[in-house]
């Protein structure tokens, strides 16, 4: 079966021969057209093309781009401004990179929408410490933006400007968490504000009303705007409308990004036709769906969804669609698009181990659960792996998980607690058999996980 | 602590992006330390005093974020990725192939002062696994072979650099 | 006077109890109200809320109402408005009281909770209480005893943290007892404006320092001793020296400066071993200064005067108050007296009832010093509107004792009756002092007592009972903490038996008899009586000094007359 095809609208130049970063070559490609475009409508008809579109946040948890513009407290009298969130440090994920180092201009474009929708008048781009160079391609293009009156004080010959500075971060996976970033953005430890009353709508940077969008939400911002909400809106499927970026990292033939209609692709395609299936000789195991904080997927297990005339249908794992919803009711999430995949050379207990001492590593401190929880799964997964196992521990393991979700300042509580919850309710034979099966995992000397 | 004029220049100007100095504090750490090579006390009293700030504020900050350091390393970073989708395609032992060519262990500066070779968490390309951060450049798919391939350049550099130093 | 505007009441229901409480009240409050506990460590009523600890979670639910015509749902199996519960809990500490709140905290879910936060904080610390000085007032004890599981399941190495470090002169640091609830960093910040705590590293390595270089040397430093909720930071001078539990607690207030802060005297067998602060939110909040803690020494100095004695030698009392009289009614009309601010309200009443006998002018020592805007104030004495209020004096005292010195230079005074007060340090020269006849009532050793014709020992605030008048003109009560040393009498009744020995009329030398008499002679204290004084004190009326120049600054709770009108 030949693989469903890619609908490049993101990612439609990168790795184009030839493109370049550059104004110039992204103007030969019809750049800053739908800006132009933009400032030709009222603001208030632009948000509303995005509530029309459906667009939902690329980040992590999906939530709907036009109903977070929607939120933002417009009576305030302060000012109001727009963060990008280009902290791209999930686990698995790897597409806001391409669009940063090879098509920083679609991003500026797209923000410099979403600023003119908006009444935004000073932009941040937070960017992972460890883009460097990423930093400075984006610092260049908002130069020739600016340059060209695409950015800055009185744009396109209007009475609007808005300005956009490069923020770059320094190696804190917290820091896209959106209050966190912002915390980080004001200078201070990236402590996730509570919520309430800090909502960034209405208390966000400085204290005042602020959109918090991910790179590639923006992009499609633009694309929006280019073909009208309700165009955008029949890209894809119901509630997961347009394209979404989807990475495959891990034990696949060809792993890579790739952009499919949300919804219109099986995880089962993806990884069999797309990524050319396991490695030589070997069978997938597991796959982590929406970047490392996603609860995992077996490959043998399935899933009893009910439709919605009140029938039910049975999917495999192959058989889920990568849209929101879906993944949602199986369980897990689309989070972030980055797909991970476990073949059976795979020990689950050392695959977690890895995980937890990435959490361990990223937990703020500031709330007790996450702190102390996320270290002392760490604990006992290292201790699993390099000292000794006990068939209670991948219990232990999910009872210490269990008190940590829905009970932290932010979401990190749950990125931390569900891929042990899930490893554990999934492979727990495989914990339990653990201290028996340890020596003979680490003899043959293959895969060091932790 | 002796900063360039450029560093100070970009200082000056990068205080202006925001409406509170404050902001400006992760920005002025990072052209210090790529000034300087890292953050030293004196630094963090410096931003302190240049942002209004209590040298507390900043201190905290510096702590906080991995990539900000106290302490000169080697000459070179070489930052390993271990994170999930690295350590499944053979991160560990990429590391371990830096650690053998250089004759040194992770978060050490090796014996000819050439490295420092630390683990780090994602470098999101994690198709491209394993990553390799040296210095600023990202280097992918680095497996033990391409290890030492990178490891002998960065070993040739030295030799030419030893010898413009020497005659020079 | 206005009436406060009536605080806007909301009705919100905890664990099923309905209470009205001021909109905006933090469900930590309100469930107190009903009698409700909602643990916490991390929350203080005075600081900023972070909600990090996350111990008081709570389920928290609204009355349902249809989306679209906003009437309420009804659930027919109660009769009443349906609830949605959230799944989610919440922390009580950012939640607010909103009409209809409904809070449940003796849940299964709530349960599990606080017995999950209360494992966790548990699991990195080092269980020491048998050596740690918070134990007995450590919120770690308390919970685990009500809300812990009360086992481990814990055996993983700890976290290894600096054990004691010197934080500053008077705050010793365990990191590893930390349960990082940020409460002395924002007291630093918010309350002392002196930040230079902070948290370094992070996760569960995050660990409590001060700037390496600074020291958390600020006169309010011992107040994160008090909020810590565990034994992280202790006091360096209580450290080690006495469990809490055999402590008695006495009610008292900081007599350093005019603000009057209220203050717990903690004390066994006679012997004071901490003082801190008593909250009161119209005066000091929770807090007090460092300087006031320490004034407990003097109890004890080595310069406390231990006998009564008459031209040096040791006398009985009947023996010193006999001569004294005798000195004083040898000098008709050139007796002068020198009360003091920093006696009670009740024995400078009895000081104005001397010097109406003898007839002789009174003077105060003024004290004034640098107020610092939180809870020492310029006026260093802690009653001085006690001597306006009694009618001791009518005027503010001026910098130096310049009237007296002139009338003894001139020969108009012969004998001065000294409240406590050393006459050489209040600006008299030591020629001076040598012209006059000096009977000293007072506790410590000085240049005054030591030359005194006779010197008859009293008793320091903690070892009797009495008020002052602090800046506010708020009256406020302190009582008897330790008794007093042998050789020492009651001020009260030195000084009325020292009235009925010059021959003026009768004066109850015991507090509650003295108080009929005060509240039938002293204007604005009519209504008053010392053993129905609220604990928070009593605002009295302070029009009739309206004009006085008064030295205090702004301050907590304490804005200066001038400052006030000014603004109005």
């Amino acid at each position: 079966m030949p693989a469903p095809q890619q609908r490049r609208i993101i990612f439609q130049h990168i790795d184009e021969p030839g493109y370049t970063p550059d104004l110039a070559c992204y103007v030969r490609h019809g750049g800053y057209e739908i800006l132009k475009k933009a400032v030709a409508m009222q603001p208030a008809a632009i948000i509303d093309e995005v509530k029309r579109s459906g667009l939902r946040g690329r980040g992590g948890a999906g939530f709907p781009c036009g109903v977070k513009w929607g939120l933002v407290d417009r009576k305030s009298g302060k000012p109001i401004y727009l963060v990008v969130n280009a902290d791209e440090s999930e686990p698995g994920t790897f597409k806001d990179r391409y669009i940063m180092h090879q098509d920083p201009h679609q991003l500026i474009e797209g923000i410099m929408i979403s600023a003119w929708a908006n009444n935004v008048k000073q932009a941040y781009i937070y960017i992972r410490g460890e883009m460097p160079h990423g930093a400075r391609i984006l610092e260049k293009a908002i130069a020739e933006a600016r340059a060209a009156n695409l950015v800055g004080p009185k744009i396109l010959g209007t009475d609007y400007g808005c300005d956009i500075f490069v923020h770059r971060g320094a190696g804190a996976y917290i820091c896209g968490e959106e209050t966190g970033l912002i915390e980080s953005l004001e200078g201070k430890r990236p402590y996730p504000r509570i919520k309430p009353p800090y909502f960034p709508a209405v208390l966000g940077l400085y204290q005042c009303p602020t959109i918090v969008n991910n790179v590639e939400t923006l992009c499609h911002v633009k694309h929006i705007v280019d073909m009208g909400g309700d165009n955008y809106a029949k890209i894809g499927t119901p509630n997961n409308t347009g394209t979404r970026i989807l990475c495959v990292s891990g034990h696949v033939r060809k792993p890579g990004y790739f952009e499919y209609e949300v919804g219109k692709i099986t995880l089962g395609e993806l990884l069999h036709e797309v990524c050319g299936g396991p490695l030589p000789g070997r069978k997938f195991k597991a796959v982590i769906p929406g970047g490392s904080s996603a609860k995992i997927l077996k490959f043998g297990e399935t899933f009893t969804l009910k439709n919605k005339d009140g029938s039910s249908r049975t999917l495999s794992v192959e058989d889920i669609p990568m849209d929101f919803d879906t993944l949602a009711a199986c369980g897990t999430m689309g989070g972030s698009g980055g797909v991970i995949v476990m073949d059976d050379s795979v020990n689950m207990v050392e695959a977690l181990a890895n995980i937890n001492a990435f959490y361990a590593h990223e937990s703020c401190g500031q709330c007790t659960p996450c702190r102390e929880g996320s270290l002392w799964m760490k604990r006992i997964s290292h201790r699993m792996v390099h000292d000794r196992a006990r068939p209670e521990d991948g219990a232990l393991l999910k009872s210490v998980a269990d008190q940590i979700a829905g009970r932290t300042i932010c979401a990190f509580g749950e990125a931390c607690s569900w891929p042990t919850q899930s490893f554990v309710l999934k492979f727990g034979d495989e914990f339990k058999a653990y201290p028996e099966t340890r020596n003979a995992s680490k003899t043959d000397g293959s895969l060091e996980l932790v | 602590m002796n900063l360039k004029p450029e560093t100070l220049r970009q200082i000056d100007e990068v205080i202006t992006h925001y409406p509170v100095k404050r902001s400006a504090t992760l920005p002025l750490l990072h052209l210090i330390q790529e000034d300087i090579g890292y953050i030293p006390a004196e630094a963090v009293e410096w931003v302190a005093a240049k942002l209004e700030l209590q040298p507390i504020n900043v201190y905290e900050v510096v702590t906080f974020y991995p990539m900000f350091r106290q302490k000169p390393i080697g000459r070179r970073h070489i930052k390993v990725c271990r994170t999930l989708s690295c350590a499944l395609m053979g991160g560990y032992k990429t590391c371990a192939a830096f650690e053998k060519e250089f004759d040194t262990h992770r978060g050490e500066i090796s014996p000819d002062g050439e490295v420092t070779i630390e683990f780090v968490e994602c470098l999101a390309s994690c198709g491209t696994a394993p990553v390799v951060m040296i210095d600023d450049d990202l280097h992918e798919k680095v497996d033990g072979a391409r290890a030492k391939e990178l490891s002998d350049e960065i070993k040739r550099q030295a030799v030419g650099r030893n010898k413009a130093a020497s005659s020079g | 006077m206005i009436a406060p505007p009536k605080p806007d009441l909301v009705t919100v229901n905890v664990d099923g109890k309905e209470i009205a409480v001021p909109k905006g009240t933090n469900v930590i409050e309100a469930a107190r109200l009903v009698g409700v506990d909602v643990p916490y460590y991390c929350y203080h009523p005075k600081l900023s809320v972070v909600g990090n600890c996350r111990m008081c979670l709570i389920e928290m639910g609204m009355p349902a109402v249809d989306p679209a015509t906003k009437a309420p749902i009804m659930d027919p199996a109660t009769g009443k408005q349906k609830i949605n519960w959230i799944p989610r809990p919440q922390i009580g500490c950012a939640t607010n009281a909103a009409p209809g709140l409904h809070i449940r905290t003796n849940t299964p879910q709530i349960k599990d909770c606080r017995e999950g936060v209360m494992e966790f904080l548990l699991v990195n610390h080092p269980l020491d209480c048998p050596i740690c000085d918070q134990a007995g007032e450590c919120k770690l004890q308390e919970q685990s005893t009500a809300y812990g599981r009360g086992y481990s399941r814990y055996i993983e190495q700890k976290n290894v943290k600096p054990k004691r470090t010197q934080l500053g002169p008077r705050v010793t640091l365990d990191d590893e007892r930390c349960i990082l609830c940020s409460r002395c960093i924002r007291f630093c910040k918010e309350v002392a404006r002196d930040d230079v705590l902070g948290f370094v590293d992070r996760g569960s390595y995050s660990t409590l320092t001060c700037y390496p270089g600074k020291a958390l040397a600020n006169n309010y430093s011992l107040n994160t001793v008090d909020i810590c909720p565990v034994g992280a930071l202790t006091s360096t001078d209580f450290r080690f020296k006495m469990r809490v539990w055999f402590l008695k607690q006495t009610d008292s207030i900081d007599t350093e400066s005019s603000a009057g802060a209220h203050t717990i005297v903690w004390s066994r067998e006679g012997v004071i071993y901490r003082i801190t602060p008593r909250r009161n939110d119209g005066v000091n909040d929770t807090w007090m200064a460092d300087s006031g803690r320490e004034l407990y020494k003097a109890v004890r100095a080595g310069d406390r005067l231990a006998a009564p004695r008459v031209d040096g030698a040791v006398a009985t009392v009947d023996a010193g108050l006999r001569t004294a009289a005798d000195v004083l009614k040898a000098a008709p009309g050139a007796v002068a007296i020198v009360g003091s601010g920093r006696s009670s309200v009740e024995e400078q009443f009895v000081t104005r009832k001397l010097a109406e006998a003898l007839q002789a002018p009174v003077s105060l020592v003024s004290r004034i010093g640098q107020g610092d805007g939180l809870l020492v104030s310029a006026d260093r004495n802690p009653n001085v509107r006690g001597a306006l209020v009694t009618g001791l004096i009518q005027a503010l005292p001026g910098p130096q004792l310049t009237a007296l010195a002139a009338a003894i230079d001139a020969g108009r005074v012969k004998a001065v009756v000294s409240v406590g007060e050393d006459l050489i340090a209040a600006g008299l020269t030591p020629a001076q002092l040598a012209k006059v006849a000096v009977v000293y009532v007072g506790t410590h050793e000085n240049a005054t007592s030591t030359g005194a014709k006779v010197v008859l020992p009293s008793l320091t605030v903690f070892e009797k009972s009495g008020t002052f008048v602090n800046q506010q003109f708020r009256l406020q009560r302190f009582l008897k903490c330790v008794p007093g040393p042998a050789g020492a009498t009651d001020d009260l009744a030195l000084l009325s038996r020292l009235v009925a020995a010059v021959g003026g009329a009768p004066v109850p030398g015991e507090l509650h008899a003295l108080w009929a008499l005060l509240a039938a002679e002293v204007a604005g204290l009519a209504p008053v009586t010392f053993a129905r004084l609220p604990d928070t004190g009593l605002l009295l009326d302070p029009t009739p000094f309206a004009g006085l120049p008064f030295a205090e600054g702004a301050g907590l709770h304490y804005q200066p007359a001038a400052a006030v009108a000014a603004t109005a």
